[in-house]
């Protein structure tokens, strides 16, 4: 797949603050990447650079293999869905809509019709006269979604665009912006805080933290294989207990010796354990690896979510079997469920550059 | 609570915002006669527009002339301001001045001087032997001679009304969400069609009300055409105070009261229909 | 070239600015160096002086000028906030209709030109003194007079406060027990209080710089600063003129960089509780 866009040692700084430390990243065509991270994180900053709105301090953009660094926003080859969206409020659903294509000065009809056809793509036929003000925020986002897709962008770039929707709506435009991304085979770059909606729409998740991409990779890789406990504890919820690497395949946590798949560690370097809540399995008292007391019990729908208290160590566990609160239960978790990561960098060093 | 709140509030609108106006109403229709009685009349609105000399064509009437002149001179002032303002509030909203509010201050600071000082200010440029001439006969160049003339008086009034047009636009441009201005950019927009289809219409309201803040006061202004107009200058404002202070004449002073509160509605009733367009689609959200 | 542009553009831009800020300035340049004149003359520099500001201090007229204008600025700016205020939370309780109307109506002072305002309640006081048979108009009437033309500016900062509260801070205040008066003062005011600041400030610099009301509804014996040095222009060249404006502009400016620096620090602070 021929590399579209490329990001090159990107550094970005905000008067004193770095906030974007060295970004490398190629996005493919007709790829759906999500930058994904909590906010602050530098996403945001990084999609404002592609499109144009800040320039970086440092490194290089390079867009089908040529710099666009210089390039104004109103000359590259991509359009945006703004966070909060940012419709013309002085004009109608169709001017907005329209508006890409008369600075194009494309003729009346043919504006016309294309925009009709982008009513239809969003769902918003018979919406052509209505003020932008007065939509919903669903309707206010297929509005913003017909304008920056009806010029036919190469690139869509997309900020947030379903932070401000219910539960509901946002489930069902994950649906919808994944079918039109495949329908119109458009790349998009998505910008989301949301794990979940990471998850369920993109090809590539590039997981940021503190200025930097911490791991790149297909959804699957990332919730399987986190390469950090931060990647693990923000990609579902997770486990995170300090522990010891005696040696390869051998690691010892929670008081315990456990067999895993890991290698490749020094002897007795001291690691991150990451278990996810639903690879903890419960057993009776005496076939469990680790021994402790179920401190509490929330039903959430499909499962149990329970607190399994160790002796220093509270564990978060999922089931689907409910073990009642004070009862003493053993757990084990089997080898290649145990996540061994090097002790993740401390917070600081990212701001002591 | 309510009560207690709101009623003695509506006694007080009620003695010192509609009586005086009444006032001013039943003395612009009315006269009084020989022996002390007051009458209805149309007589003192048709002085307005009669003016003294019979015969005349309306618009060389003496009061009539007043008041095109008064509407004229606005006008003129209100166009200058839009013109030198609209610019210099881009500017100050613009990116490298935006971060620096010691130019705003610096360009506010002078309208909390008192105005009649500014505009002796003025004067003492004006002056026929005055700074600009000495400046200018210094460099051996004609002198120019404007004080007591439109000229003047104009300079005055851009001079006095320039903030407020300014400072209205300034704010509705910087309450622009910027990246309505980057979505326009994002779908191909040059900066001068961002400016021209999304950055002016955008600032349209903050325009009106400029428009509205120099147009009302230059049109009634009696002080400025006073000190820099010379005695002989004559607006409406002038007109009132000279029936008022001077001849005595309260049912005709009055009754060109009447003339500019009318003018005043008919100027405003206009402008709200230019800012209702543009706030149409804003408004929408409140349906 | 786009980084020439853009360079150019810049120093446009300054230029302008420069140019209307000499504009804004001239004028006041011009007063304050002449007020250090030795000569009448306000086209010729003969020397520097002190002359104008002595003779300042002895004009008894001007003095009494600038108390009047203190003491009206003051007492309007007491009167005219009280009012505003209880007026402008008894507005809020209305129903939408009345509440329009009434806005309306308060407005009525601050769009009629000042003229018409001038002349109105001129007729009105007049009016009343003629129909009792005593009173006349002097300090009172003026008084009076920028109470009634101050009251709509504290209104129109104390309303948008008005419509931020969140309606059920009262209702929680009663509910946690106290009584309608104590909600009042405890909760209600303190989140009105920039309102009601702005609305006092902008009550008494309206105040200090009005000249047509106040020159309609006084009498000749009582002035204030503004009439004062409408009637010394009016007499013509008078240097003490400069001083006083030089003076003034003084006044304002250090009153200015104190409220600048005053809602900076409010701005830093904000800032800071983001």
């Amino acid at each position: 797949m021929p590399r579209l866009i490329e990001l090159v040692n990107i550094v970005k700084d905000f008067s004193q603050n770095r906030v974007l430390d060295n970004i490398n990243l190629y996005i493919n065509q007709n790829e759906f990447l999500t930058l994904l991270g909590p906010s602050g994180c530098g996403k945001t900053t990084t999609l404002r650079i592609i499109g144009g709105f800040e320039q970086p301090t440092g490194g290089d953009l390079l867009f089908n293999g040529e710099s666009i660094l210089h390039t104004p926003p109103h000359k590259r080859q991509l359009n945006t869905v703004f966070q909060r969206y940012a419709l013309f409020p002085n004009m109608n659903v169709a001017e907005n809509i329209a508006f890409g294509l008369k600075i194009k000065k494309v003729d009346r009809t043919s504006i016309k019709e294309k925009v009709q056809d982008m009513l239809k793509l969003v769902n918003l036929v018979g919406f052509e006269n209505r003020s932008v003000t007065s939509l919903s925020g669903g309707q206010q986002q297929r509005v913003a979604i017909a304008r920056a897709l009806v010029c036919k962008p190469e690139v869509l770039l997309l900020d947030e665009p379903l932070g401000a929707l219910d539960l509901k709506l946002r489930k069902e435009m994950q649906v919808e912006l994944k079918n039109m991304q495949q329908q119109l085979g458009i790349t998009f770059v998505y910008v989301t805080h949301d794990q979940e909606e990471a998850l369920t729409m993109s090809d590539t998740i590039a997981v940021m933290n503190e200025g930097r991409i911490l791991q790149i990779g297909t959804p699957e890789d990332i919730y399987n294989e986190p390469k950090s406990a931060f990647v693990a504890n923000f990609i579902g919820e997770s486990n995170i207990i300090p522990g010891t690497m005696l040696e390869d395949r051998r690691v010892s946590f929670a008081g315990t010796v456990f067999e895993c798949v890991d290698k490749g560690f020094e002897e007795d370097e001291p690691v991150d354990i990451v278990v996810r809540p639903e690879d903890v399995r419960i057993t009776s008292k005496d076939a469990g690896a680790l021994v402790g007391e179920v401190k509490h019990v929330t039903f959430k729908g499909v499962h149990y979510e329970m607190r399994i208290n160790t002796g220093g160590f509270t564990w978060k566990v999922q089931s689907t079997v409910q073990s009642p609160a004070g009862s003493i239960v053993g757990i084990t978790v089997a080898p290649d469920l145990i996540h061994v990561m090097q002790k993740s960098a401390p917070v600081r060093e990212v701001n002591a550059l | 609570m309510r009560r207690l709140f709101t009623y003695p509030y509506i006694v007080w609108l009620a003695i010192f915002v509609i009586a005086p106006l009444l006032l001013v109403f039943f003395y612009a229709f009315s006269g009084t006669d020989a022996d002390g009685y007051t009458y209805f009349t149309f007589q003192n609105i048709n002085k307005f527009f009669e003016g003294i000399i019979e015969g005349q064509p309306f618009f060389q009437r003496i009061y009539v002339r007043v008041a095109t002149r008064s509407l004229r001179m606005a006008l003129q002032t209100t166009v200058i301001c839009f013109l030198l303002g609209y610019p210099l509030a881009h500017i100050l909203a613009s990116k490298g001045f935006r971060d620096k509010p010691i130019l705003l201050f610096l360009f506010i600071m002078p309208m909390w001087m008192n105005f009649l000082v500014r505009t002796y200010g003025w004067m003492t440029i004006l002056e026929r032997n005055g700074i600009m001439n000495n400046l200018l006969r210094r460099m051996n160049l004609p002198t120019i001679d404007i004080l007591f003339t439109d000229s003047a008086v104009l300079l005055g009034m851009v001079y006095n009304f320039l903030p407020f047009m300014v400072l209205p636009i300034y704010t509705a441009l910087t309450k622009m969400d910027k990246r309505i201005i980057e979505a326009a950019q994002d779908l191909g927009a040059s900066p001068r069609s961002v400016f021209l289809r999304v950055v002016f219409p955008l600032s349209m309201p903050g325009v009106v009300s400029g428009i509205t803040m120099v147009f009302m006061p230059a049109a009634a202004t009696f002080i400025i055409p006073n000190l820099l107009g010379g005695g002989q200058f004559f607006l409406l404002g002038n007109l009132v105070e000279q029936q008022f202070l001077l001849v005595g004449n309260w049912h005709f002073g009055s009754a060109v009261a009447v003339v500019m509160i009318v003018l005043m509605l008919v100027s405003t009733f206009i402008l709200s229909r230019f800012d209702r367009q543009t706030e149409a689609s804003e408004g929408g959200m409140r349906l | 070239m786009t980084s020439y542009n853009a360079n150019m553009m810049a120093v446009l831009k300054r230029l302008y600015m420069g140019l209307i800020l000499f504009f804004m300035y001239a004028p006041i340049a011009v007063l304050i160096i002449f007020s250090f004149n030795a000569s009448r003359s306000r086209g010729t520099w003969e020397g520097f002086t002190l002359d104008w500001y002595i003779r300042l201090l002895n004009d008894q007229h001007t003095q009494r000028a600038l108390r009047n204008t203190v003491l009206i600025a003051i007492f309007s700016t007491i009167f005219a906030t009280a009012i505003g205020t209880v007026a402008a939370i008894g507005i809020d309780k209305l129903k939408k209709r009345s509440r329009t109307a009434i806005m309306l109506v308060s407005r009525v002072p601050v769009m009629m030109p000042d003229v018409i305002i001038g002349i109105s309640l001129m007729m009105l006081f007049l009016f009343v003194f003629r129909t009792l048979g005593v009173g006349s108009l002097g300090f009172g009437t003026m008084l009076l007079a920028h109470v009634i033309f101050n009251v709509p500016y504290v209104i129109l900062s104390v309303t948008p406060k008005l419509r931020q509260l969140d309606p059920n801070l009262y209702e929680a205040a009663l509910d946690l027990g106290s009584n309608p008066l104590r909600a009042f003062v405890q909760v209600i005011l303190p989140e009105l209080w920039p309102g009601v600041v702005t609305g006092a400030m902008l009550a008494f610099t309206m105040s200090v710089d009005d000249f047509m009301v106040s020159f309609f509804t006084t009498s000749p014996g009582v002035q204030n600063l503004s009439i004062r040095i409408f009637s010394m222009t009016r007499r013509g060249v008078d240097p003490s003129i400069n001083a006083l404006s030089t003076i003034i502009f003084v006044v304002v400016m250090i009153m200015l960089i104190l409220i600048n620096r005053r809602d900076r620090r409010l701005i830093h602070k904000n800032a800071e509780d983001d």
